[in-house]
C-alpha cells in the first residue's frame, strides 16, 4: 500500500553529531528537527523534571542570539517551532518557508554550540515559574490529572527512571539550580549525543555546507551513559484509589509490557486497537454500547527504550462501580487470549496501515517526516525504518496478536480507581 | 570553554533570501445535475483522499432552549440508515482503515472521510450513506442522550470547559444562540425527541443547501461519474429557510463597563481566564485588519498577551486570543490559565493589552512581523488533505470566493497600522468587555474587586 521510503543521506560529523539530509519537494517548506538523546530516565531523585525544564531554556537564548530573539526570528518568517520532552528524549523543530533554512541552522547550531553563556539566574527562575504552571495547568488543575503519575509510581520501583513523571514534581521545579543547568548541558546537550534531520525542499549539497558551517566545531560531549534498572516485574496485582474532584469514575489498568520494538511490541498495539479504537472495538462495544455502564474506553501499549506498558482507561457512567467494568475488561482479555478473528485483524492492520501514510503528509511538526527520521535512527539505527516498521504490523497474525495478550495481559497488573470524592465504594474491589 | 564570540563561525545572523513563491493548488468546481455543488482540488503525491460533505446551518439555528439539537443530530448521522446499523457502519469504516465522523458545528453539518485512494469507493459509498439516509433511531438516540447527560456532567470537572461557557453565557444575551453550548445543556439535551431531529433534518439537508469537497489522490474525471452514482440521485427539497436564522439574531449592546464572573472552585491552584466579548461576522470587511491585530495581541507565540504574561511575569504556561468568526458574530475572546495569586493582575495585564490595540498604533516592526506570520505561514497549513479540505469548506461555505486563497497575501499585506487601529476600536476596547473567570472565589475577588475594572459577581454554579 503506497511507497513509503525516505530516500536521504546520513552521515557523521566529526564531532559525532550525525546528520539525516532528506529532500521533498513537493511544498517550499523545510523543517529542521533536532534530537538530543536525553530525557527524564536520564534524571536522579530530587530533580525529577529537570530535563524538561531545560528544554524550556533552550528557547530563551544563546550566545549571540538575545533572549526573545529565536522566537520573532522563526514567526518573522512565517515559521513555526516547538520541543518536546519525553522519558528517552529531548526533540525540536523548526518548521518554516524554504528560504529560512539557514536561519533555523544557525539558531540550532548557536544553542547546541553556546547556551550556557546566555542562561542567567533570572531565567532559568523565570521558567521554573513557566513550568510550575504547566504542571498546574496540565496535571493538578485537570480532572484526573494525577492519575498517571500515580500509576507509574506504582508500576515501576522507586529507583526506575520511569517511576517519575516527565514533567517532575513541583518541589524539584523548585530546586533546580544554575549549577544542575550547567552539568546537564555539558552532559547531554553535546554533538555526539544528539542528531539532526532536515526534510523538505532543500538542495543537499547545500545543508552539507550549512551543517558544516555552523556545527562543526562545537566541541564533543563525554560518552553517555545509560541507565540500566533491572527489568521491573509486579509479582501480583496492585490495587489503588484515588478520590478526585471529578463527576465520574475512572478505571486505569497498567501492565508492564515488552519495549519498543521487542518482540510482542507490534501485536500489543493491535490488541489495544481491537480491544478500544472505534466503536466496532470490542471494550467499546459491551462497555460503551451494549451495557453503557462506561461513558469512554481507550487501550494503547505505551512504547519505551526501558521497557513499556500497556494501559486500558475506562470512564464509567455517573455512579457505576467500577468492579463491574473491571470484570468486563478482564473477562474481554481472557476472551482475547483464546480467540482473536482475522476480521479483528484486518480492521487493526488496515487502521494502522493509514496511519503510516498519514505520518508521511507533513515534513514538520511532531511526528512529521524530519521527526519521524531521527525517531527512526535513535531507535533502530536506520532512519528511513518506516516501511519496515509497518511490516511488523503487515505480518501479524490473528493468533500473534491471541498470543501478545495472553502472555502480558493476563499477568498481575496495577489496577487504579479514580473515584468522585466521598465515594470510595466505587473503587475497583478484587472479586 | 567556548570561542569568543568574534571568532565563532555563528557570529553573525545568516541573511534570509525572499520567500519561496507558492502556489496554492486550484479549486475545481462541478454542479451535478441536482444543484449539488461537488469541489476537487487534486494532489497526488500520496495515496490519501479526504473527503467533506456540508450541509448548511447547524447550532446557530438552535434556539437555546433547543441547544445541542443539531450537535446531537450531527452525532447520530451515522448511527443508524435505512440501509445498516450504527455497528455495521463503525466496523465498515475501521475495515476500510478509514476515519468517517459526523458532526454539527454552528454553521454547518458535516461528514468528515479521510481514507487510502484504493479504498474510497466503498468509503465513500457509506459516507453517501449516512448522509442521505440517516434514519435516528430511537435506540440511538437513548444511547445518545445518556451519553450527552453524562458528559455534561464531566463538562463541570474541567475549568477550562467552565470558563469558557461562563464566558459564552455572560458575554451573550440569553435569548442568542452562542450564550450556550453547541452541545447543548442538561434541559434541552433531556427534551429533545426523535421528531425534533428528524425535522431539523428536513429543514436543510438538500443538494441546494449542501457541497462536496474532495482532496488528495482522486482525479476528478474519475471522481465525478462516481460522485453523480453516489449523491446525483439525491432529491431533498429542503423545508427550512437556507440557513439565514442568524439574521435574527440580537447582539447585546456593549455596556459602559466591563463585567467579572467568577465561578467558584474553591482551592483551585490556578485561575482559568476569558476575556471578550462578541465580534463580527466572518463577512466583515475588517476581516483582515482583526487577523493582524488578533496576531500582534494574541495569536502567535511573541505577541503581546503571551510575551507579557508568560515571558515576563512568568504567571501561565501560555495566553492567546482569537477571534471566533461564524456567520453570525461568533466571539473575540482571550485565555489563558494562571496561578491562583497572579489572577488579579493577569486579568488587569490582558485588559490593558486589549485596550493598548485601541489606543496606540502597532509599531511598524511589529505589525511586519505579524503581517509576515500570518502570510508566510499560510503554505504550512496547505500541507495535509483534511487542512487543504478545510481551507476549502471555508471559502465554499462563507461564499469567500474561489480565489480566496489566491488573494489572501495581498489582503494582508495591505493592512495598515491605521486599520488595525481602526478595527480594533471597534471590535476590542475596555468597554462591554466580559471577564469570565473559573477560580477559587475566596482568594481572588478581593483583589478583583480592588482592580476597579467592572462589577465582581460569584455566579451560583450549574
Amino acid at each position: 500500500m503506497g511507497d513509503i521510503r525516505l530516500p536521504h543521506e546520513l552521515y557523521t560529523l566529526d564531532n559525532g553529531l550525525r546528520v539525516i539530509v532528506h529532500e521533498d519537494r513537493r511544498t517550499p517548506l523545510v523543517c529542521v528537527n533536532v534530537w538530543y538523546h536525553v530525557g527524564s530516565k536520564e534524571e536522579v531523585r530530587g530533580r525529577t523534571g529537570f530535563a524538561h525544564l531545560f528544554e524550556h531554556l533552550m528557547f530563551e537564548g544563546s550566545e549571540h542570539v538575545p533572549e526573545g530573539r529565536f522566537d520573532e526570528l522563526l514567526e518573522g518568517i512565517g515559521g513555526t517551532n516547538n520541543g518536546s520532552t519525553s522519558t528517552d528524549r529531548t526533540n525540536y523543530w523548526e518548521l518554516m518557508p524554504s528560504n529560512g533554512l539557514d536561519l533555523a541552522l544557525w539558531l540550532e547550531a548557536d544553542r547546541m554550540g553556546g547556551l550556557l553563556p546566555a542562561i542567567t539566574g533570572a531565567q532559568l527562575e523565570a521558567q521554573r515559574d513557566v513550568v510550575r504552571n504547566e504542571r498546574r495547568q496540565s496535571y493538578e488543575n485537570r480532572p484526573y490529572g494525577l492519575a498517571s503519575e500515580t500509576l507509574t509510581a506504582a508500576l515501576f520501583p522507586h529507583g526506575h527512571p520511569y517511576s517519575w513523571p516527565v514533567i517532575g514534581s513541583m518541589n524539584d521545579i523548585g530546586a533546580a539550580t544554575i549549577e544542575d543547568v550547567h552539568a546537564f548541558c555539558r552532559q547531554y546537550y553535546t554533538p555526539n549525543n544528539a542528531s539532526i534531520a532536515v526534510a523538505g525542499d532543500v538542495d543537499v549539497a547545500h545543508v552539507r555546507d550549512v551543517v558544516e558551517r555552523y556545527f562543526a566545531d562545537i566541541p564533543a560531549g563525554p560518552v553517555v551513559s545509560r541507565p540500566e534498572p533491572a527489568a521491573p516485574a509486579l509479582e501480583r496485582t496492585e490495587r489503588i484509589v484515588m478520590e478526585d474532584d471529578v463527576s465520574l469514575p475512572r478505571l486505569y489498568i497498567a501492565w508492564h509490557t515488552p519495549a519498543v520494538y521487542e518482540e510482542g511490541d507490534a501485536a500489543l498495539d493491535a490488541a489495544a486497537a481491537i480491544l478500544a479504537h472505534g466503536r466496532a472495538s470490542r471494550l467499546y462495544r459491551t462497555l460503551v454500547y451494549d451495557r453503557q455502564v462506561a461513558q469512554a474506553v481507550s487501550a494503547y501499549q505505551s512504547s519505551a527504550v526501558l521497557g513499556s506498558t500497556f494501559r486500558i482507561v475506562v470512564t464509567a457512567r455517573p455512579d457505576v462501580a467500577l468492579t463491574i467494568i473491571e470484570r468486563e475488561i478482564r473477562r474481554e482479555l481472557e476472551a482475547m487470549a483464546n480467540d482473536v478473528t482475522d476480521r479483528e485483524l484486518e480492521r487493526a492492520v488496515n487502521g494502522i496501515e493509514t496511519g503510516y501514510i498519514d505520518s508521511l503528509q507533513s515534513v514538520g511538526g511532531f511526528g512529521g517526516r524530519a521527526d519521524q527520521l531521527n525517531m527512526y535512527l535513535f531507535h533502530t539505527g536506520e532512519p528511513d525504518y518506516a516501511a519496515r516498521d509497518l511490516r511488523r504490523y503487515q505480518e501479524l497474525t490473528a493468533s500473534d496478536i491471541a498470543r501478545s495478550v495472553r502472555d502480558h495481559l493476563l499477568a498481575p497488573s496495577v489496577v487504579l480507581s479514580v473515584v468522585p470524592l466521598g465515594r470510595s465504594g466505587l473503587a475497583a474491589v478484587n472479586r | 570553554m567556548h570561542r569568543s564570540s568574534s571568532h565563532s563561525p555563528r557570529a553573525h545572523q545568516p541573511a534570509v533570501g525572499p520567500p519561496p513563491v507558492t502556489t496554492l493548488p486550484p479549486i475545481v468546481v462541478h454542479r451535478l445535475g441536482n444543484g449539488l455543488d461537488v469541489c476537487i482540488v487534486e494532489r497526488h503525491d500520496l495515496p490519501v483522499v479526504d473527503v467533506r460533505f456540508i450541509v448548511r446551518g447547524g447550532a446557530s439555528e438552535d434556539p437555546p432552549e433547543h441547544a445541542g439539537h443539531a450537535y446531537m443530530l450531527g452525532d447520530l448521522l451515522d448511527q443508524g440508515t435505512e440501509r445498516h446499523s450504527a455497528l455495521e457502519i463503525a466496523e465498515q469504516a475501521d475495515t476500510l482503515g478509514a476515519s468517517l465522523e459526523t458532526r454539527a458545528s454552528w454553521d454547518s453539518y458535516a461528514a468528515a472521510l479521510h481514507v487510502l485512494t484504493p479504498r474510497i469507493e466503498p468509503a465513500l459509498q457509506l459516507l453517501a450513506d449516512v448522509m442521505l439516509n440517516a434514519t435516528v433511531p430511537d435506540a440511538e438516540l437513548e444511547r445518545g442522550r445518556s451519553e450527552r447527560l453524562a458528559a455534561i456532567l464531566q463538562e463541570r470537572d474541567e475549568p477550562r470547559t467552565i470558563a469558557t461557557q461562563a464566558f459564552n453565557r455572560h458575554a451573550y444575551d440569553p435569548a442568542h444562540p452562542y450564550s450556550a453550548p453547541l452541545a447543548g445543556t442538561r434541559e434541552s439535551i433531556a427534551a429533545v425527541g426523535r421528531a425534533d431531529l428528524m425535522a431539523l433534518r428536513r429543514a436543510q439537508f438538500a443538494p441546494a443547501s449542501a457541497f462536496l469537497v474532495l482532496t488528495g489522490d482522486i482525479a476528478a474525471d474519475a471522481a465525478l461519474p462516481l460522485v453523480e452514482r453516489l449523491f446525483g440521485g439525491w432529491t431533498a427539497q429542503r423545508t427550512g429557510a437556507g440557513g439565514d436564522g442568524r439574521a435574527s439574531m440580537q447582539q447585546r449592546t456593549p455596556g459602559s463597563a466591563a463585567r467579572v464572573h467568577i465561578v467558584d472552585r474553591p482551592a483551585a491552584p490556578q485561575s482559568e481566564l476569558r476575556v471578550g466579548r462578541p465580534g463580527p461576522a466572518r463577512d466583515t470587511d475588517d476581516y483582515f485588519a482583526l487577523l493582524v491585530a488578533n496576531t500582534v495581541l494574541g495569536g502567535a507565540f511573541t505577541s503581546r498577551l503571551n510575551m507579557r504574561l508568560r515571558e515576563e511575569k512568568g504567571y501561565t504556561y501560555g495566553a492567546g486570543s482569537r477571534f471566533a468568526f461564524r456567520a453570525g458574530g461568533g466571539p473575540f475572546m482571550a485565555s489563558t490559565a494562571v496561578a491562583t495569586a497572579a489572577t488579579a493582575d493577569a486579568v488587569d495585564v490582558i485588559v490593558t493589552e486589549i485596550e493598548r490595540m485601541t489606543d496606540e498604533a502597532v509599531p511598524d516592526a511589529e505589525l511586519e512581523r505579524a503581517k509576515n506570520y500570518v502570510v508566510l505561514g499560510l503554505p504550512a497549513s496547505f500541507e495535509t488533505t483534511g487542512n487543504v479540505a478545510e481551507h476549502v469548506v471555508e471559502v465554499a461555505l462563507y461564499g469567500l470566493g474561489r480565489d480566496y486563497y489566491g488573494t489572501y497575501a495581498d489582503h494582508v499585506r495591505a493592512v495598515s497600522a491605521a486599520d488595525v487601529q481602526a478595527a480594533s476600536a471597534r471590535w476590542l476596547g475596555r468597554a462591554g468587555l466580559t471577564i469570565a473567570i473559573a477560580g477559587d472565589a475566596g482568594s481572588i475577588a478581593p483583589e478583583l474587586e480592588a482592580l476597579k475594572i467592572g462589577d465582581v459577581n460569584v455566579d451560583e454554579y450549574g
